[in-house]
């Protein structure tokens, strides 16, 4: 249902951008999760972008301290948080310069009068306030003193002032729902749970937000305060939550375990950034068979997980980049012993340490190639947050049916960032139960299903089946050590056939958007699925003959890839690297892809995808 | 109808055997090692079945091609961090590492103060020869100093590490010392080891033919062995030589170890008794080198709830239900109607 009118004292936009921005201590984090919340109850669709620097406390008040959570909502598919921003709440001078050049022409900045005081400013680099000349005139600027009018709000609570100021940012959330018509409902709730043992905080969080919201109904309400309606979004009817890429992949390996039958997964991790996350989630969901393990190191971590793969149960290991290089000779073992094993990787910004908060789509090459000899293993990414529950079920299926290391390449963005998300009911979910092989009769280890050439999984435990396997070269037909050049030969290309094989059992590749033919195919994988369907659909509007191809696997690619693409005059691949898929589709299928890279740290602009199009279409 | 039941407790060493053949250099303490693990095998009942014995890289690292058990030879270093994932998979399994003082205590090094802090029950063999044997002789992190080798022409200026000192120093709660090719010693020593729940970690003192041969001769040798040794057992007093007529006591006044004599004025009363559950004279016993005799036998034994065991409990006790559907509905949902 879309709401038609708005009321009275309201005006009706169809979408709305916000970020909210602040110094690192100020909970800009939270404040954008509970707006996004209460987004998502409202009815509309949205995209959500946090971006937070890599210090855990940064010095306060200083430009690389800003913390910022961007939201797009609206009535229509909302599939990127937005290139330029409606609204820019800026709870301190340094958030303001940092945020502020991509804030629209005539667009909204809320400010906290008193954090603009001579430090703050100073720490920011302003010589002169920026509220008091006419610097900001191209934009409106809504001047409050928030820290004072959330001081008197808290006052009955007792709060000292340091516990007060820690409530501004909920005064701003109180605002901001008002101005967007969104209930608090789900935010008093949040709080009175997340500070259940501290009812005085609670209590002065909630007036908080009731102060804010109030203001904005009150006849203290500035006159260019104005209140926005934005329609509900048309969806598929279903139940619906909010969904980071986090949890869609920790919820999708659990959903995977109980489909493949398996009775445990291991799952082993070491502290990086930004794949930490999904080591805590899981560390909650030992009631669903998770037992997740702390390694001393990436290396133990991914030894861990492949030691629970061999003893029968589901081995993952999640990791970023850096961590990712140091599975790598694991990896081999899991190809060479051919074991199932899935490994998460949370792209980052790189090379090295790089900028570990910022997301890139840099380990491609790595996923694909970065071992020693040849070692070949499946790749699959997914294209959005909510793509991520079925991209974490697709790698258990791969990894067992096929006995093989499956890569997932996430990244930070799709990790931090939420959508809604049909929830599915586990009675609807695929199946694709493990047999573990317990006949002895002809057994030997590296005896292979002649479909899917994967060796048979034995549990130890099991008699009679007693076995040795390891790194050294096997034997095809005994999977005894072998030094034989032509056994050699042979083996390399049975494990090369056996995951090139899986391009048998994954869908054809499909056209997000558009003609299977034409002049221009864009072609892209991974989380800059939302920028580059926005950009395709724009051009498209504009009459431009252009489509839209997202590739989940990488390897192997879909078997009619090279088909499809050959149908385009000219083959674009936007990525955020240096240009790693188009390489790999060069070499694959001898085609001219061009490139289209962005390494900034920051995810693709519409606008950057659709010129992109118009210089070529 | 006839069913065929194997009955491991009848088992004989030849039994743990596997069909491979052995390509340890003729000689080699090894052969010794491999013999004494099949006899403890068979003398303890082990069910080949339920058995994984797991390695890094390396001489020691075949091991597991030569048991008639399942086996996982793995990557250099990494084993224990491979039976770590075992036992967290399937804790019912009886799992070994087999690895040697490189592996162990070099590459691996990080891995095995891990897994004897952690208390993962596994049995950790650790073959000590001073020497990278399958790399062709290069000094290892047990070499002494002054060890010549391809890659010290000079000879290592490098202070080796204790493997023992290094197990108590991680928090080992089980620690052994032996000998290749003192049978009756090691492989009693191999089956205290097994009946420790708990991460059990026994360092064998091995010989490498090739590389470093004779390196031990000076504690090893039957002619000396009963002034170079002095065999451990809890509960006795710390005696040696020939005759037992030498012993270890405390210094008046001083943390650490005197050899004494027996005599007039010396009698067994003053002579240290072997406590295994104390940790501080495990350390005192492991540091033992000539010209005091280098200790055999249970240095250390105060066992404690297996990591893994732990770990099981901490998800039996996990809240929830294990329904997928409740998972994916939990916090805050909403109906879209069309």
């Amino acid at each position: 249902m879309v709401m038609s009118t708005a009321p009275a004292n309201r005006q009706l936009r169809d979408a709305v951008v916000i970020r909210f921005a602040g110094d690192s201590g100020d909970g800009m984090q939270v404040t954008g999760s509970q707006f996004t919340l209460e987004t998502a109850l409202a009815g509309s669709d949205f995209s959500t972008f946090p971006d937070f620097p890599a210090e855990i406390r940064a010095p306060a008040g200083t430009t690389f301290g800003v913390s910022a959570y961007q939201i797009q909502f609206g009535g229509t598919d909302v599939m990127t948080p937005g290139d330029a921003v409606d609204v820019l709440v800026a709870m301190n001078p340094a958030a303001l310069t940092v945020e502020l050049k991509d804030l629209k022409v005539g667009g909204t900045i809320i400010v906290d009068t008193s954090a603009f005081n001579e430090r703050n400013l100073g720490k920011a680099g302003y010589a002169r306030n920026p509220l008091d000349d006419d610097s900001l005139a191209r934009y409106q600027v809504l001047k409050f003193d928030i820290t004072k009018l959330t001081a008197d709000a808290v006052k009955p609570h007792g709060l000292s002032s340091r516990e007060a100021h820690l409530c501004r940012n909920m005064w701003a959330l109180g605002l901001l729902l008002w101005m967007y018509g969104h209930e608090r409902s789900a935010t008093l709730e949040w709080l009175k749970r997340k500070y259940g043992k501290k009812p005085t905080i609670a209590a002065a969080n909630i007036a908080a937000v009731n102060a804010g919201h109030a203001f904005g109904e009150t006849a203290e309400m500035p006159e260019h305060l104005v209140g926005y309606t934005v329609p509900k979004a048309e969806v598929k009817a279903g139940r619906y939550r909010t969904i980071s890429g986090t949890e869609g992949l920790a919820w999708g390996l659990v959903a995977g375990l109980r489909a493949s039958g398996i009775d445990k997964m291991v799952f082993a991790g070491y502290p990086i950034t930004p794949a930490s996350a999904l080591l805590h989630v899981l560390a909650n969901l030992r009631a669903y068979g998770v037992v997740t393990f702390q390694a001393e190191d990436e290396i133990a971590a991914s030894g861990a997980a492949l030691g629970a793969s061999y003893a029968g149960a589901l081995g993952v290991t999640s990791s970023s980049g850096p961590g990712i290089a140091l599975k790598t000779e694991m990896l081999g073992l899991a190809i060479a012993t051919e074991l199932p094993l899935v490994v998460i990787d949370s792209q980052r910004a790189g090379p090295s340490t790089g900028m570990p908060t910022k997301a890139e789509q840099s380990d491609l090459f790595q996923a694909v190639h970065g071992r020693n000899a040849d070692a070949p293993l499946a790749v699959i990414a997914p294209a959005t947050t909510a793509d991520c529950f079925d991209i974490a079920m697709e790698a258990v299926r791969l990894a067992t049916k096929y006995m093989t290391p499956v890569i997932v390449l996430s990244d930070g963005y799709l990790a931090h960032a939420a959508e809604p998300w049909r929830i599915p009911r586990e009675a609807d979910l695929p199946r694709f139960p493990v047999s573990y092989r317990t006949d002895p009769d002809g057994f030997h280890p590296f005896l292979r299903d002649p479909e899917t050439l994967a060796r048979p999984w034995v549990k130890p435990g099991t008699p009679q089946l007693e076995h040795r396997i390891g790194g050294l070269e096997k034997d095809y037909d005994s999977g005894h050590i072998s030094y034989d050049p032509d056994n050699h030969a042979r083996m390399t290309k049975a494990r090369a056939d056996k995951i090139a094989g899986i391009a048998r059992d994954i869908p054809l590749q499909d056209v997000a958007l558009g003609e299977d033919h034409g002049k221009l195919a864009v072609v892209g994988w991974g989380s800059t699925f939302g920028p580059i369907y926005q950009a395709v659909r724009i051009a498209r509007d504009e009459g431009r003959d252009v489509a839209h191809i997202h590739l989940r696997y990488l390897n192997p690619f879909p078997r009619n890839l090279g088909d499809l693409l050959k149908r385009y005059n000219r083959v674009l691949v936007p990525e955020m690297n240096n240009g790693q898929l188009v390489k790999l589709l060069r070499a694959e299928y001898l085609i001219a892809a061009e490139p289209l890279t962005k390494v900034t740290g920051k995810p693709f602009r519409v606008t950057e995808i659709a010129q992109a199009i118009r210089k070529i279409v | 109808m006839t069913v065929t039941t194997i009955t491991d407790a009848q088992l004989a060493p030849k039994d743990y055997a596997s069909d491979q053949e052995v390509r340890w250099c003729p000689g080699c303490g090894d052969y010794a090692i491999l013999k004494a693990v099949q006899k403890a095998c068979a003398e303890l009942g082990i069910k080949r079945e339920r058995t994984v014995f797991v390695s890094g890289i390396g001489c020691a690292a075949r091991f597991p091609y030569y048991m008639a058990t399942y086996g996982f030879h793995t990557v250099h270093g990494r084993a224990p961090a491979i039976a770590t994932g075992i036992k967290l998979a399937n804790p019912e399994l009886d799992v070994w590492v087999m690895t040697g003082d490189g592996d162990g205590l070099s590459i691996g090094g990080n891995h095995m103060l891990h897994v004897l802090r952690r208390n993962v029950d596994l049995q950790i063999i650790l073959f000590n020869n001073e020497i990278y044997g399958l790399t062709k002789g290069q000094y290892s992190p047990t070499s002494r100093r002054g060890t010549r080798s391809p890659s010290t022409p000079q000879g290592s200026i490098e202070y080796p590490v204790s493997a023992c000192a290094f197990a108590l120093g991680s928090g080992a709660r089980f620690v052994a010392r032996s000998i290749d090719t003192l049978q009756a010693h090691l492989v009693p020593t191999l089956k205290r080891a097994h009946a420790h729940r708990g991460a059990s970690f026994v360092e064998i003192l091995q010989n490498c033919v090739v590389f470093n041969d004779a390196v031990f001769d000076h504690i090893t040798g039957k002619d000396v062995a009963s002034e170079a040794q002095i065999l451990i057992e809890h509960g006795q007093p710390l005696l040696f030589g020939k005759n037992k007529e030498k012993g270890l006591r405390l210094k008046p006044g001083k943390l650490e170890l005197e050899i004494v004599t027996l005599d007039d004025r010396v009698t067994a009363a003053d002579i240290l008794v072997h406590d295994e559950t104390n940790r501080p004279l495990a350390q005192l016993l492991a540091a033992l080198e000539p010209p005091f005799p280098v200790a055999m036998g249970v240095l250390y034994n105060n066992p404690a709830v297996p990591y893994e065991q732990e770990v099981h409990a901490q998800v039996a006790a996990a809240r929830g239900n294990g329904d997928l559907d409740t998972l994916l509905n939990s916090e805050r949902t909403w109906e879209v109607t069309s």
